[in-house]
């Protein structure tokens, strides 16, 4: 994949980024906030990748703790926004 | 060993198209409250479809490194999630956000390791992308631990500041960019570690000044960084899934921070540098101004009677209603008040608690009826005509000073105006100033009347002498 192949994704993404969540209630702003807390989380893929071709023992403690803080943030960062949206289910 | 599932990368980039739609759609569905939750269980799915195939990716022969990582990172986040209280959750976002810079910043310095004494010829944007993750992930994960350490009250939550603070944070960004240059022209592991022992430090020292007040706009900026450094460390490993997921964050994040200023009425920069309630001169001598100024207690028993005879109440709930977990009590106290045919309203300022939208999710906890709840726009025209203000542990949100008083460090913050109201009760547990520090006029207005106490013991009274009455 080329450099601009990658630039070309970054600039649509940021569009899309501000266009998705133009109009927000307040009261939504902090299960936004989380939720989109949780999906930087992705960085787990990240963390994977390199963890699997770690070589190094240094590489492997490194991509180790990553693997467990992107987990952390998937895991936890998606549960505690389900709790948060769970209040408002009911009127 | 590969496993034999492997799949070619065009299959994987497939499958990360789907997880990147999934992700798209649960955002745009978590920004409408009726969509909200089935948002956040589809952004979830996608985010699961992206780990999954990763997996299968050919590179990729460490499964007993994944598997140990994921197993103990899975049991941390879903202690720490199930397990915190409801008022506690700001920090645990602030947490979860800045391990989530910290990964990304590892991943980066992880892989500057394995390639830079390899080659010596680094692709100028890979390594650039690197330093940037490293530099991004860092500051935001030590920015998130301070942030953290403030609303979990391990630190103060007033603005720690020093003098030439601003000279010396300008001082040590240069000093991270140089080393930066230096990690890419020489690919020297020192100045890599150099770099990221500067921007933990300076993203201690960005947040430190804050004022806890201003705390959700700085989780939600770090919220955004930690986005854009997960995009970056997609540029190194050229991952398509980290690049879309990580700017989606970058962007959204983004725009959510300045709406959430917008509604404190304070622009970025104010936040970042303003040292919020930092009780500048003009602060300080407002402060002691106040002193020998007297205030009025008021017996439980009294307020009740107050509440119970009043046409119209309007209830603002605050932190101190979260803390004590009073909202079910308050419900209480409403329909009570109901029954007698007062008409009962919430107050609902954009920023009570300690996160936009706390006081929604408290009082959806304890099932008040949401065409109850009126945002500080459609409630202030009704204060003239309401009887009694009940202000239940909210502090600043209803302070004066931010109309009239242009010395003061919350000048200018739309306020709720309660004081507006025939009567003001209200319910705290001494004469301390809020969360930003600053002395509340409020509390010296004669129509003002103070009931001290836990707010939830406090209410309960009320509810034992409404039903007296």
């Amino acid at each position: 994949m080329s450099l601009l192949n990658s630039i070309t994704i970054f600039v649509l993404a940021v569009f899309i980024g501000f266009e998705i969540i133009s109009k927000v209630p307040a009261m939504l702003h902090t299960p936004l906030m989380s939720g989109t807390n949780a999906i930087h989380g992705i960085v787990l893929v990240g963390a994977m990748l390199v963890a699997g071709s770690a070589d190094s023992t240094l590489e492997q403690v490194l991509a180790f703790i990553a693997v467990v803080f992107a987990t952390v943030n998937v895991v936890g960062g998606f549960l505690v926004t389900d709790r948060m949206l769970e209040m408002f289910k009911r009127r | 060993m590969t496993t034999p599932l492997a799949l070619s990368q065009t299959a994987i980039n497939f499958t990360y198209l789907v997880a990147a739609v999934l992700l798209i759609v649960g955002i745009r569905r978590l920004s409408a409250p009726p969509t909200a939750r089935s948002g956040n269980v589809i952004a979830a799915i996608g985010m699961t479809i992206a780990i999954v195939f990763t997996l299968l990716d050919r590179d990729i022969d460490k499964y007993w490194l994944i598997a140990a990582g994921t197993a103990v990172g899975t049991v941390v986040g879903v202690a720490s999630a199930r397990l915190v209280k409801m008022t506690a959750i700001p920090q645990m976002v602030a947490l979860f956000n800045g391990v989530g810079g910290g990964a990304a910043a590892l991943v980066a310095t992880s892989e500057f390791h394995r390639l830079a004494p390899a080659s010596g010829h680094l692709a100028g944007d890979d390594i650039g992308a690197m330093l940037f993750s490293a530099l991004i992930g860092s500051v935001s994960f030590a920015g998130s631990l301070v942030a953290f350490a403030k609303l979990q009250e391990l630190l103060p939550g007033r603005p720690i500041v020093f003098a030439g603070q601003q000279a010396a944070n300008a001082a040590l960004f240069a000093a991270i960019v140089a080393c930066g240059a230096l990690a890419g022209a020489t690919e020297n592991g020192v100045w890599m570690v150099l770099l990221l022992v500067g921007a933990l430090l300076f993203g201690m020292l960005l947040v430190l000044p804050i004022g806890g007040a201003d705390m959700p706009v700085v989780i939600s900026l770090l919220n955004a960084f930690t986005g854009l450094a997960a995009a970056s460390t997609g540029f190194v490993l050229e991952n398509t899934a980290l690049i879309i997921g990580g700017t989606l964050v970058g962007a959204s994040g983004t725009l959510l921070t300045i709406l959430m200023g917008r509604a404190m009425n304070r622009s970025l920069a104010n936040v970042l540098f303003g040292a919020f309630g930092a009780a500048p001169a003009g602060g300080a001598a407002l402060a002691a101004s106040t002193d020998g100024k007297s205030y009025r207690e008021i017996t439980a028993e009294d307020a009740a009677v107050m509440l119970a005879y009043a046409n119209r109440v309007v209830i603002v709930p605050g932190y101190g209603l979260a803390v004590a977990q009073a909202q079910h009590a308050v419900r209480e106290l409403a329909d009570l008040l109901e029954k007698r045919g007062v008409d009962v309203k919430y107050a609902i300022h954009p920023v009570a608690g300690r996160m936009p939208g706390h006081m929604n999710v408290l009082l959806a906890e304890a099932n008040v009826p949401y065409p109850q709840l009126f945002d500080m726009e459609d409630i202030n025209p009704e204060f003239p005509r309401t009887d009694v203000a009940l202000v239940i542990g909210a502090n600043d949100v209803t302070n004066p000073a931010a109309r009239s008083a242009p010395e003061s460090p919350i000048y200018g913050m739309p306020i709720l105006n309660v004081d507006e109201a025939a009567n003001v009760v209200v319910l705290k547990r001494s004469m301390s100033p809020g969360f930003a520090g600053i002395d509340n006029d409020l509390y010296y207005n004669p129509k003002t009347a103070m009931l001290f106490g836990d707010a939830k013991s406090s209410v309960e009274k009320l509810v034992a002498g409404v039903k007296a009455a």
